[in-house]
């Protein structure tokens, strides 16, 4: 990246940072005084780097909506933080986010795109969080192979599938869909999002395909369909929760993070 | 202020003027409503627009000067003598001036209006089908009728549209409203008779070709052997025959064996106009290969490849996303080739694979906010781009209701609006100016102020005269130049 650009990045994703995105990155050019001013260090290429490759994972990770995903989107996206991830394996940096890791729990549940898309067999061989804990120690190992299987390590220590097939394969996608909506599920929940429509009855917790077919067919049809970004810009206008979270306890930690990646 | 010359009018300076816009002017628009595809037919006189609810709508221009072809047919019939010959080509020369009349041009109205695909759902993958029309491409005509190829992410469907204006009465075995009569009670015979009707214009589905594609479509193209044409979608490339519908050729798929392993999608595909044996495929990555029928039966091997090295100063964390081609097109005369990327427009030699013969930056102040448009998908957008009839010019939209307009010749280059506001009839298009910095100078907008929502992705040129429709989200405009 040129120095110049990655400056200007770095101010574009400043005001992110600060401003929790309540403003759009391109309209923040003009914030950027006054933000500056009240903060101290420019953030450093790696934390730009670091934000990128959330922001893309994010984007992965809600690709798969009701209507088939843009594959062409997915690749582009996959490819970034491909990119990205081959950078910092150079540099060194996968252990860095180790150590933040302590600080970052929720973050990982986030973004641990392992936990999302990984099918159920594997979900209950692999053990919970292992996200980025697992780097260092499959740094080592991965170290010499190619970038493929290094995104390998990054999604699970020990499943066969990676984030990219999860996202591609198309030929079994019940199976895909189901877990991944469970994975979403927690999610959701953790984000007290219960939003009035469709949503809701789309990745509640029972588990027959037939049920989801018909609420499906019930509950879609007649509403908008919602692109990826919509369902980012319902997580305001929530009303009150009425299921037990499991993630109580990252609740703001979490909170943090949607501010940052949700424009409110 | 000279605009850029399309047809033959070199040196000619003119000017666009608004001419016609199609659609609902609320502020909230339906989705449903918004165009997704824009396309003049071979001769120029239908225009068809798709749009997301998976209707299509097809514009006829009204003829203003068939009184003269009318005249000229009668003289015609009417003479047998060399006298009546001398008068013919007076009365015709008197007639033909009334053509030029430079402030009446043919005004596009509607022609025909369809539901061409509704929405689907695959229940083996527990997905919807969009029925959004990704694509409408015409058909020759051949007949009365006219033809066209209009496609959504999985079917294609090829549409016939005829006119009716004549009905046949005096049937013998049915009344005038259609009630069956008693045969016993038929004591006379009679010969029907056409008369005239209002013009009724139908759409009927000829064929439906269904099942052929795992992906997204995003390309049609017909061949120019007028048989044959190539469905591609995001990692296959399929050759049907228009007269069959439950079987198509695979000729390219770049599916990797490990999906996990992809890396590259096809993002366009065409037909060369002239040679039906050779075809073009744009990727993801930036690339585009032009392949051979005859070599191969799957043609996996492109004969040529064409890619830009890239400018390692430039690189950044987005360069391959905004290298990824939008859409692919060939110049009329075959020669050339053009491709859009999320920056530019690259026209290319097809003798030439290294690197494009030129380039012209569509909105280059974008690139410093790369982040931003990552962020809001902005980037991801799909802009497509067109030729004018001699080739002289190219057209592609941007952002802001903008679109730009390059002269190959004179290398001019002109930013316009698609807007109410210029929207008086024959009013002159102002062009507009992006500020990048600095000083904003009066009438420049600042690129910040730039309304990303509204993006100019359809746009298409009349094949032979200086008329251009702009697709802005649910409203059509057409404009016409101004000849000084």
């Amino acid at each position: 990246m040129g120095e110049e650009e990655g400056l200007r990045q770095a101010q574009l994703l400043d005001t992110m940072f600060v401003r929790g995105l309540k403003r759009k990155c391109f309209d923040g050019e003009e914030d950027i005084e006054g933000t500056l001013a009240g903060f101290k260090a420019i953030p450093s290429y790696n934390l730009q780097r670091q934000s990128l490759l959330d922001m893309s994972l994010v984007k992965l990770q809600l690709c798969h909506m009701l209507v088939e995903p843009n594959l062409c989107r997915s690749v582009l996206i996959a490819n970034t933080v491909r990119q990205i991830q081959e950078e910092m394996t150079q540099d060194g940096t996968w252990q860095m986010i180790n150590t933040q890791n302590a600080g970052h729990a929720s973050l990982d549940r986030l973004v641990s795109t392992d936990i999302l898309c990984r099918s159920s067999r594997e979900q209950t061989e692999a053990k919970h969080s292992p996200g980025y804990s697992t780097f260092p120690k499959d740094f080592e190992e991965t170290q010499s192979q190619d970038s493929s299987e290094i995104m390998s390590a990054v999604s699970s220590g020990q499943a066969p599938r990676n984030l990219q097939s999860n996202m591609w394969e198309m030929e079994s996608p019940q199976e895909n869909r189901g877990n991944f909506q469970k994975s979403l599920d927690q999610i959701f929940e953790t984000l007290e999002n219960k939003s009035p429509n469709s949503v809701e009855d789309l990745f509640s917790e029972v588990d027959s395909s037939y049920y989801d077919l018909d609420t499906m067919l019930t509950g879609m049809m007649s509403n908008t369909k919602m692109g990826h970004c919509d369902v980012l810009e319902t997580f305001p206008s929530q009303t009150t929760t009425n299921s037990n979270s499991n993630c109580k306890s990252d609740l703001n930690e979490l909170d943090h993070i949607v501010e940052i990646l949700v424009e409110s | 202020m000279a605009g850029v010359a399309g047809g033959g009018g070199g040196g000619n300076d003119f000017q666009w003027c608004f001419s016609q816009v199609k659609g609902a002017i609320d502020e909230d628009v339906a989705e449903a409503d918004i165009i997704s595809t824009v396309e003049f037919n071979y001769s120029g006189d239908l225009l068809a627009t798709g749009d997301k609810g998976g209707r299509v709508v097809i514009f006829q221009r009204e003829q203003e000067i068939q009184y003269v072809f009318c005249l000229r047919a009668w003289m015609l019939h009417a003479c047998t003598q060399p006298y009546a010959g001398m008068q013919l080509g007076s009365i015709e020369s008197s007639a033909m001036q009334n053509k030029s009349r430079p402030h009446s041009r043919g005004e596009y109205n509607v022609y025909s209006t369809f539901q061409s695909h509704e929405p689907e759902f695959d229940y083996l993958k527990s997905l919807e089908i969009e029925e959004k029309i990704n694509k409408i491409r015409w058909l020759p005509q051949q007949n009365a009728a006219h033809f066209l190829l209009s496609t959504n992410d999985k079917t294609i469907k090829l549409w016939k549209i005829s006119e009716r204006d004549k009905r046949a009465e005096g049937y013998n075995l049915k009344d005038e409203d259609g009630r069956l009569r008693d045969p016993f009670r038929i004591t006379a015979l009679r010969v029907p008779i056409l008369k005239p009707m209002d013009l009724m214009v139908e759409a009927s589905p000829r064929r439906i070709f269904a099942n052929a594609h795992t992906y997204h479509i995003n390309s049609i193209s017909v061949n120019s052997d007028h048989e044959t044409y190539l469905s591609a979608d995001d990692l296959r490339i399929n050759l049907w025959h228009l007269e069959i519908t439950d079987r198509s050729f695979n000729i390219v798929d770049i599916k990797p064996a490990n999906m996990e392993e992809l890396t590259e999608v096809i993002t366009a595909a065409e037909f060369h106009p002239h040679h039906c044996n050779v075809f073009v495929y744009s990727s993801s990555k930036g690339t585009i290969r032009l392949c051979d029928m005859r070599s191969s039966a799957l043609c996996d091997r492109h004969s040529k490849f064409f890619e830009e090295p890239e400018d390692p100063s430039s690189r950044s964390f987005f360069s391959e996303i905004i290298s990824s081609i939008s859409d692919v097109k060939f110049s009329h005369s075959g020669r050339y080739m053009m491709t859009r990327d999320y920056l530019s427009v690259k026209v290319w030699d097809l003798n030439m694979e290294n690197r494009p013969v030129e380039t012209y930056q569509v909105h280059e102040y974008l690139r410093s906010k790369l982040c931003s448009l990552y962020e809001n998908d902005c980037i991801f957008d799909k802009f497509e781009c067109c030729w004018n009839g001699s080739d002289s010019a190219i057209m592609t939209g941007s952002y802001n209701n903008f679109f730009r307009m390059f002269d190959r010749n004179t290398r001019r280059d002109i930013t316009l609006e698609a807007s109410r506001e210029s929207s008086k009839p024959r009013a002159i298009l102002k062009p507009r100016k992006v500020c990048t910095g600095g000083k904003r100078k009066k009438d420049e907008i600042s690129v910040d102020s730039l309304d990303f929502n509204k993006k100019i992705l359809h746009t298409a040129w009349h094949p032979t005269e200086n008329i251009i429709a702009v697709a802005a989200t649910n409203n059509l405009y057409i404009f016409q130049d101004k000849i000084n």
